[in-house]
This record gives structure tokens, C-alpha cells and sequence, in this order.
């Protein structure tokens, strides 16, 4: 059948370049692994050449199937199945990148771009090093190609092709017509917790994080061939630049949950969190075992070790987020693309490799017999490095649960051991806070105290006043912090607390013995700072946390007084306060008012504005909470506001809100005679009469000049115990001219009238009760406060500073020479 | 045996204590039945949510949700959550719930206690998608 209004040609190139730099990626990594083999210069210089024209191909063709993806969903190609599902024309422009990311083809493209950024410096500055780390950075590129090829094989389901079209992989009626395009009108949309400017900028740095934990290996695994040790000054820099990298990538994920996401914080140990970060703790492991070892001599061994297994680490938890095992276990819900086995070759393809030549050079590579001086630099960097790996360990352990369980399904004797298949523990945060509170505490120490050491040995003499001053500082800071700033989290236990103000006293350490290191010892002398800066900007870190996190108070506790069960120190869940439109609600230090909300048709968010007025009469704010309509599905997805200040923040988010539809508004006044002091009953409780009161000033903006009024001082009781205060009135102006002045109870939904007097006398009167289902527009908020979250920030700032900083001093000070 | 090597041990030996207290402390997964005969103990279950017994008004308790859930032997239970209802909840294809039986209720006092296991969100879920293509094309 001909196809009417299709355009073939994008995809047909697309895929065409597709297979161009699965070749050309392949024929590359002979080609440099031929070169690195050599040893006549000439040969190796023809091979090199043949091998980096391959290279080029392969960045030609990966750049050119991600400016055609581009356009496919720039243009609305709708009969692409990857722009009908992540795209919609509605999206705002900076958001049609983010598309790409939300699928896996697009975030394999993306990695894959990152390695041809990085090989093209490595063909610049890696020298004799070029064609052994072009190798393994080249099979790397062929790997990523085969995920996005879709083809199958041997009935195997090979990479995701993004340039599929969508009636080949769909089945439904409508492609039997050739018009079927017609019918296609929109895409289904970009999921609303991607439509986030933070999501523009966080996959692209992540990615570059993991693309360049690949170098590092690549040095190490070129070592392994060559048997020649000497890359480890050159991928020194590589290290750190991985280092800023991934760390800034995972931080700005932190940034992006903390301002989207509505779990209310920026760290939950999310099993997607956890995979990025334990790649991350290795690598800074081996950074610091490749410094002993270009000052010492010691520890070469342990930094292969560490590069192989940060990238492992990394393959491993792109395993992990793509193969669907997450499923229930994390709150992000990644499918099974029938691709679990490629992605398990995908690590295996490189672990075996490098673990098998690792262990059959171990004892070639060399390693000094004598042991280390218990006072020199290299011995406490090593114990600082080991903690790090192990602290990753334990992480990626406790997040293999669900792997666990997959494997166990797979072998019949293991199903007879473990019957019941494991699930996260009751409080899964708290698990491994308790463990990295302690991994803070002796990282922190040892980042302030170890660079006062000298490697090799350090002299009595010269651990003294300048190694005991920033100790000293550090106490009473600590103190302060601890004290005047009431550190107190209790709610894990007196042990948690303790290890909390221990964590807190060695990260401020960290801070003070970073910055008089920098000013006593290396005199102020910023070049070589770098290292003591990133340190410096690790401490504020973890300082951040522990302050944020520790003292992250929730403010909109509900002060109804409903208690659905006993509060306990672990327990207490009343978190959440509902407010209605226009009525100021009593929330800790302020009187918070719904004022209003808005639809904003450019991005299709309804911002609902929130006002905060001090109670000591100080200037208030307003925040403004947003919720989108989910377009896939037809859900909603919020989106918090904070009002950022100083010292703390206050994060605000909606979690259920009530338009004000007043549609199945049928409900009449019930009229009920009644006398002072009686009761009358409604659904949900009933309302005591007490007493009339006329003209009462509290009223008295409600009347005219020349009207009389007569209110009713009335006392609204649930069922659950609320009390309510209800005034209605009446206005007279003469005895033909009454007016009616409703009092509303909107959280029973109540509205009431004061309908006449029938005997002045007795004083019996008619009053109106209408009970409604959906009187009015309200929401139901949680709001946090976060104090010294800026720490936080400003921490991951200085650290990347730090290693950039390092990264230049290095390159510029070592025309990396061979 | 040099200082290094007491050190890693040490370490290593931390290391392993505490995965082994991880493991003394994680839940395991039961189903209805087996929850109920565990009463009191924290367990973990998958299950589906019955939207029609879904009752959540935060005009009168923004922190209090119940429903019924359904696993996949067909057994049925009440959950009690003290915490706001999670967005989409009724879309969802199935809900990871983690808490306590007792009194029959299952009771969940963990605000990340419920897992919304939504068929659309995030990923390419074909069902969702195929449904979605037939709502635009009517």
C-alpha cells in the first residue's frame, strides 16, 4: 500500500547513518587497536590515520542521526513512533530536547555523542597513549550503535531503532488506511515531570559524567595490553574532569527533584540516584589512588582496580534503570524494552575483558614491598579511598535487591532457599542514612586533616600548630552550629543524633582544614589549590545535607485536631493542611491565604497563588505551586514552588486541590424554626443557637449606613469534633427592604441563613441550611521548610571550581610528555 | 601482615556486618493471605487498587486515604494511608504497598509506604499508547 503524506526520507537516512557508524565505529577499533600493536612508526602512523578517518565517519554519522531525530521532532513527523511518543505540538521549544532524553534511544544517542566529543580530545592530547585508549573508547561507540540498530537477530531483539515508524510498530486498525496520517493529529506529549528547565540541562551533563568515566578505564585497559604504566599521569586530568562531571550531573538531578519532583527533598536513595552516585564514589577512589601512586609510587594496583569498576559500575546501573528489574522498587518506572540481555553483554563485554587481563597482569604490575609510613599522605588517602568504594559497595548491594530477587526466579535451588522474594525495609531513607552518616564522619576528617601529611613520612615537628589550629576552629564552629543553630534530629534516636553532630563537627573540618591548608600552607597560592578546593566545596556539601536535611522541618502541620492515630516519635503524618479560597489558615510562623490561580497557556501550567503574611507582621511573599495536566494519561502532575531566601527555603506543593465546579450544585435550603439555645441537625453534626446579637461591631462592614443588623451567634459541631463559629444575618433597612447575609462553614461545606423572625416574643426564628458537595475551590498543600540549602549548592559549585581548577593546573603545568 | 591489609580487612568486615543488618532488616513480599497471617509484621505487597472503594476528602482529613486492594489471587484487603493521596492513584496498574496488618486493615504509616506503578508514566508503555492512538483517531 502507498502511504499518503509520509516522510520516508529523514527515517531512510537516519537509519542509513545508523549502520554507517555501527561499521565505521568497529572498523575504528581495529584499526587503533592495530595502531596501538605496532611498532614500526611508519606502519603505526598509516594505521592511525586510517583509524581516526574512521572515527570520523562514526562522529559524522552519530551527529547526523541526532540532527535528523531533531528534525523529525521539530518537524511533528508524527509518523515516527519516537516523535508521536515523546512530542506533542504544544511543546515549547526549549523542551523539544528534552524529548530526546525521555526515550532510551535518544539518551543512548546522547552518551554516544559525549564519547565523540571526548575521542576527539584524546586524538589531540593523548599522544602515544591515543591508539590503546582510541580502542576501547571506539568498541564503546560500536556497543552504544547495536541499541539503537532494531534489527533481530537469531529471533533477539538488537537496539531500539528511533527512527521506527509508528504503523510498524503498532497494530491498529487505522494503518490499513492509507490516509491513516489524517487521523494522527498530535503526538502523545512530553511526560510533565520532564517540562522543566533543570530536565533541558541535567541529562546532557549526566551523560557527559558517564561518557567520561570511560577514559579513565580506557587509560587503564590500554595500560593492560601495553603492559606500560605511564598513563597514569595523563588520565590524571581525564579523572578529575569525570569527577566534576558526573558529580555536577547527579547534583543537578538533586536540583531538578528538589524543584519538580514532590517528594519534598533532593536526595530519597532512589535506586536511580544510587546507580549514578556509586560510579561516582569509585571514580573519586581511584582519583585519589592515581595521586598516590604519581607521588608514591604505591596503590597502582587498587587505581586499575577503581577505574575498571567505575565504569563497570556505570554499565551496570544503565542496566539496572533500563532493564525494567527496578519496576517496584523505584518510584520511576522504566519498562522492559526486550533488550535485558544486550544490556547484560553490554557490562559483560568489558568486565571480562579487563577483569581477566587485571588478574593475569596483577603480578607484573608493579607495587612496592615496603609499607607504608603510618604518618605519610599516601597510607590515609588509601583508608579514605577504600572507605569510599566500600560506602559504594554497600549502596549498590542494597540497591541490587530487586536483581537479586530476578536471579533467584532464574535458579531452582536458590527459589528453595529464599521462598519469599525480598522487598525494600520499612524505612528504606533511614536504612542508608545510618550507614553514610558514618562514611561522612571519617570522610570528612580525613579530607581535612590528611593533606597536612607529607607523602612518604611527615616530621613530628611538622604536625603541630598549624595542623591543631583548624581542629580547634572546627570545634567551636561546630559547637555553634550544633547549638545556636539547634542541630537536634531526634527522631531516629539518641545514636543517629550523636552521629550527626559528629558528622557535622568533621565536615565543617573539612572546610576550616581545606581553607588554612590553602592559606598557611600553600600561602594563598590559588594554582595549585585545586584539589583543596574541591575538598573544601565537598565539605560545605555534606555540611548542607546534614543542616538541610536534619533540620528540613514540615510547617503545614494540621492543626484541625482530626487525630487518626497516636503520635509517636516516629509517626506522625498529620502533614498536610487544606486551605480554602480566600480564608487565611493558621500555619506556623504565618497566616497563609489560597488567593487565586491562573492557567498560562505558554506552558499550560495552573499556577496557583499562595499567600504567606508573617504573623508578627514582618512582609510576607506569595509562592506559586503549579499543576499540569499529565498528557499521557490523564492525570495531573504537580510541580512545587519555593520562595528561596538566605538561609533557608520554603518549598511549597500541592497534593490534592478541588476546582470550584458548582455544576451538581442542586442542593436547596432546608428551613428549620428554631429558638436560642436549640440545636439543629445537619449530615455530618449539628449546629447550636445561641444567642441574636444586633448591630455587633464585628459585623458592622458588612451593613449600610441606614440598615439595622441582626446576626446570630451560631456554633457548627462535627461529627469529628471540629468547632466552627457562623454568624448569618440579617440587613433592615425598613420593614419591606430585608437582606439576607449568608455565613458560610467551608470545611463542612455548610452555608447558613438567617431567614426572619417568627415570634419577637419568644424569640423564634426561621433559619437555612444547605449542605453542598462542592461548595468551593480549595487545596491541600505541604509545605517545607529547608534551611541552609544554599550550602548545598554553593558546595557542589566550589567542588566542581575545584577540580576544574586542578584539571588546568595539571594540563598546563605537564605538556603531557611520555 | 602489614597495617593496610588489618585496615581493609577491618573495613571490609564493616562492610559486610552492615549488609548483613540490611538483610535482617528488609521486608519481604507476601500476598494478601500471607499478610493477614502475618499480622503486625511489616510486609511488602503488590496489589491493585479498587478505584471504587477509594475515599479520600481533604476537606475533612487531608492526611487520612482508604481503600481496597486486590492482588493477584483474587484476596481483598482494607489499607489505611495517613498521608495525602497520591497523584494518578486511580490510573495506576498497580500499587506496591508496604506496612503492617492489624485488625485487618493493612496499615501503612510511611508516607513512602505506597508505590504508584502508573502504566504511562515515564516509559514506552505500549498498551497506553495503542489506548491513547484509539481515543485520537475516534
Amino acid at each position: 500500500m502507498k502511504y499518503i503524506g509520509e516522510h520516508l526520507l529523514p527515517g531512510q537516512i537516519g537509519h542509513f547513518f545508523i549502520v554507517l557508524s555501527l561499521v565505521a565505529s568497529l572498523v575504528a577499533t581495529f584499526a587503533f587497536y592495530f595502531a596501538s600493536k605496532q611498532n614500526i612508526l611508519e606502519v603505526k602512523k598509516s594505521w592511525l590515520k586510517f583509524a581516526r578517518i574512521a572515527f570520523l565517519l562514526e562522529s559524522i554519522s552519530v551527529l547526523a542521526v541526532f540532527v535528523l531525530l531533531y528534525y523529525i521532532i521539530s518537524h511533528h513527523l508524527f509518523e515516527y513512533k519516537y516523535a508521536w511518543q515523546h512530542s506533542d505540538k504544544q511543546l515549547q521549544l526549549e523542551y523539544l530536547l528534552s524529548c530526546f532524553w525521555e526515550g532510551q534511544e535518544g539518551s543512548f544517542l546522547l552518551w554516544s555523542f559525549w564519547h565523540c566529543v571526548l575521542g576527539w580530545i584524546l586524538i589531540w592530547k593523548a599522544k602515544d597513549w591515543e591508539a590503546g585508549v582510541m580502542t576501547v573508547v571506539s568498541f564503546a561507540q560500536f556497543c552504544l550503535a547495536t541499541m539503537t540498530l532494531g534489527i533481530y537477530f537469531f529471533g533477539h531483539k538488537v537496539g531500539s531503532n528511533p527512527f521506527a515508524l509508528l504503523r510498524n510498530e503498532m497494530d491498529a486498525p487505522i494503518f490499513a488506511n492509507a490516509n491513516y496520517l489524517e487521523f494522527v493529529k498530535d503526538g502523545n506529549g512530553l511526560n510533565a515531570l520532564l517540562q522543566n528547565y533543570w530536565m533541558v540541562i541535567h541529562p546532557p551533563i549526566l551523560f557527559l559524567g558517564f561518557a567520561s568515566v570511560l577514559i579513565p578505564f580506557a587509560f587503564a585497559f590500554a595500560g593492560l595490553m601495553s603492559k606500560k604504566h605511564d598513563w597514569i599521569k595523563p588520565a590524571l586530568p581525564w579523572a578529575s574532569f569525570s569527577a566534576a562531571a558526573l558529580g555536577l550531573g547527579i547534583m543537578l538531578g538533586a536540583m531538578w527533584a528538589y524543584e519538580s519532583l514532590n517528594f519534598g527533598g533532593y536526595w530519597a536513595w532512589d535506586p536511580v540516584e544510587n546507580a549514578s552516585l556509586v560510579p561516582w564514589l569509585t571514580l573519586v577512589a581511584g582519583l585519589h589512588t592515581n595521586l598516590i601512586y604519581k607521588h608514591s609510587g604505591y596503590s597502582l594496583r587498587a587505581t586499575y582496580f577503581f577505574y575498571i569498576i567505575s565504569f563497570v559500575f556505570i554499565l551496570y546501573s544503565t542496566f539496572l534503570t533500563r532493564s525494567g528489574i527496578l519496576g517496584d522498587a523505584s518510584v520511576h518506572a522504566f519498562t522492559d524494552l526486550g533488550m535485558n540481555w544486550q544490556l547484560l553483554l553490554f557490562i559483560l563485554v568489558f568486565l571480562l575483558p579487563a577483569a581477566w587481563l587485571f588478574l593475569k597482569q596483577y603480578k607484573t604490575i608493579p607495587s612496592i614491598k615496603k609499607e607504608e609510613h603510618t604518618w605519610s599522605r599516601e597510607f590515609w588517602m588509601f583508608v579514605g579511598s577504600l572507605v569510599l568504594c566500600l560506602s559504594g559497595f554497600v549502596i549498590i548491594s542494597i540497591t541490587s535487591l530487586p536483581a537479586f530477587n530476578r536471579t533467584v526466579e532464574h535458579f531452582r535451588f536458590l527459589q528453595k532457599i529464599f521462598k519469599n522474594a525480598f522487598a525494600q525495609p520499612d524505612d528504606a531513607e533511614f536504612t542508608h542514612n545510618q550507614i553514610q552518616v558514618f562514611v561522612a564522619i571519617i570522610i570528612g576528617l580525613l579530607t581535612g586533616a590528611v593533606q597536612f601529611l607529607k607523602y612518604k613520612n611527615t616530621p613530628k615537628s611538622f604536625i603541630g600548630k598549624k595542623f591543631w589550629l583548624p581542629v580547634f576552629i572546627s570545634l567551636i564552629v561546630a559547637l555553634l552550629i550544633i547549638f545556636v543553630g539547634k542541630v537536634h534530629y531526634s527522631a531516629k534516636g539518641i545514636g543517629f543524633m550523636i552521629a550527626i553532630h559528629l558528622a557535622v563537627f568533621s565536615s565543617v573540618y573539612a572546610i576550616v582544614g581545606n581553607i588554612s591548608y590553602i592559606s598557611f600552607v600553600l600561602k594563598g597560592k590559588l594554582k595549585s589549590a585545586g584539589g583543596s578546593v574541591a575538598h573544601l566545596g565537598f565539605g560545605l556539601i555534606i555540611l548542607g545535607i546534614l543542616i538541610s536535611s536534619g533540620k528540613k522541618k514540615i510547617i503545614s502541620w494540621n492543626k484541625t485536631g482530626i487525630a487518626v492515630f497516636k503520635k509517636t516519635a516516629q509517626e506522625d503524618p498529620a502533614e498536610n493542611t487544606t486551605l480554602f479560597k480566600g480564608i487565611k489558615t493558621d500555619m506556623h510562623k504565618y497566616m497563609v491565604t489560597y488567593t487565586g490561580d491562573k492557567f498560562d497557556s505558554s506552558d499550560r501550567k495552573r499556577y496557583y497563588e499562595i499567600d504567606f503574611s508573617p504573623k508578627n507582621g514582618s512582609k510576607g511573599f506569595k509562592v506559586y505551586p503549579n499543576i499540569i495536566k499529565n498528557n499521557k494519561g490523564d492525570g495531573f502532575s504537580p510541580n512545587p514552588d519555593a520562595k528561596h531566601f538566605l538561609t533557608k527555603d520554603i518549598f511549597v506543593y500541592i497534593t490534592s486541590f478541588k476546582d470550584d465546579e458548582r455544576e451538581n450544585d442542586t442542593t436547596t435550603f432546608r428551613n428549620t424554626e428554631i429558638n436560642a439555645g436549640d440545636t439543629a441537625y445537619f449530615n455530618n453534626g449539628f449546629i447550636v443557637m445561641k444567642k441574636a446579637n444586633i448591630n455587633p461591631d464585628s459585623k458592622k462592614h458588612l451593613l449600610q449606613a441606614n440598615e439595622t443588623g441582626i446576626f446570630l451567634d451560631m456554633e457548627v459541631i462535627s461529627k469529628e469534633g471540629g468547632k466552627y463559629i457562623a454568624a448569618p444575618g440579617l440587613a433592615i433597612k425598613s420593614t419591606n427592604e430585608v437582606r439576607l447575609i449568608y455565613d458560610t462553614v467551608l470545611a463542612q461545606n455548610l452555608i447558613l441563613s438567617f431567614n426572619k423572625v417568627i415570634d419577637a416574643k419568644t424569640g423564634k426564628i426561621e433559619i437555612g441550611v444547605k449542605e453542598n458537595d462542592s461548595l468551593t475551590s480549595l487545596l491541600t498543600l505541604k509545605v517545607l521548610e529547608f534551611p541552609m540549602i544554599k550550602l548545598l549548592w554553593l558546595g557542589v559549585i566550589i567542588m566542581v571550581v575545584g577540580l576544574i581548577m586542578s584539571i588546568i593546573h595539571r594540563v598546563k603545568s605537564k605538556p603531557s610528555k611520555v | 601482615m602489614k597495617k593496610i591489609h588489618v585496615v581493609m580487612l577491618v573495613c571490609i568486615a564493616a562492610a559486610i556486618a552492615v549488609l548483613l543488618g540490611f538483610m535482617g532488616n528488609v521486608t519481604t513480599y507476601e500476598t494478601i493471605q500471607s499478610a493477614k497471617e502475618k499480622q503486625g509484621k511489616i510486609v511488602t505487597v503488590i496489589a491493585k487498587l479498587d478505584t471504587a472503594t477509594l475515599y479520600y476528602d481533604p476537606v475533612k482529613n487531608p492526611n487520612y486515604l482508604t481503600f481496597e486492594a486486590i492482588d493477584s489471587l483474587g484476596d481483598r484487603m482494607k489499607v489505611a494511608y495517613y498521608y495525602e493521596k497520591p497523584y494518578d492513584m486511580e490510573k495506576s496498574e498497580r500499587v506496591v504497598l508496604k506496612g503492617k496488618m492489624e485488625n485487618n486493615v493493612f496499615e501503612i504509616r510511611k508516607k513512602d509506604g505506597i508505590l504508584v506503578k502508573c502504566p504511562s508514566k515515564y516509559k514506552d508503555d505500549m498498551e497506553a499508547a495503542q489506548k491513547n492512538l484509539d481515543v485520537t483517531t475516534k
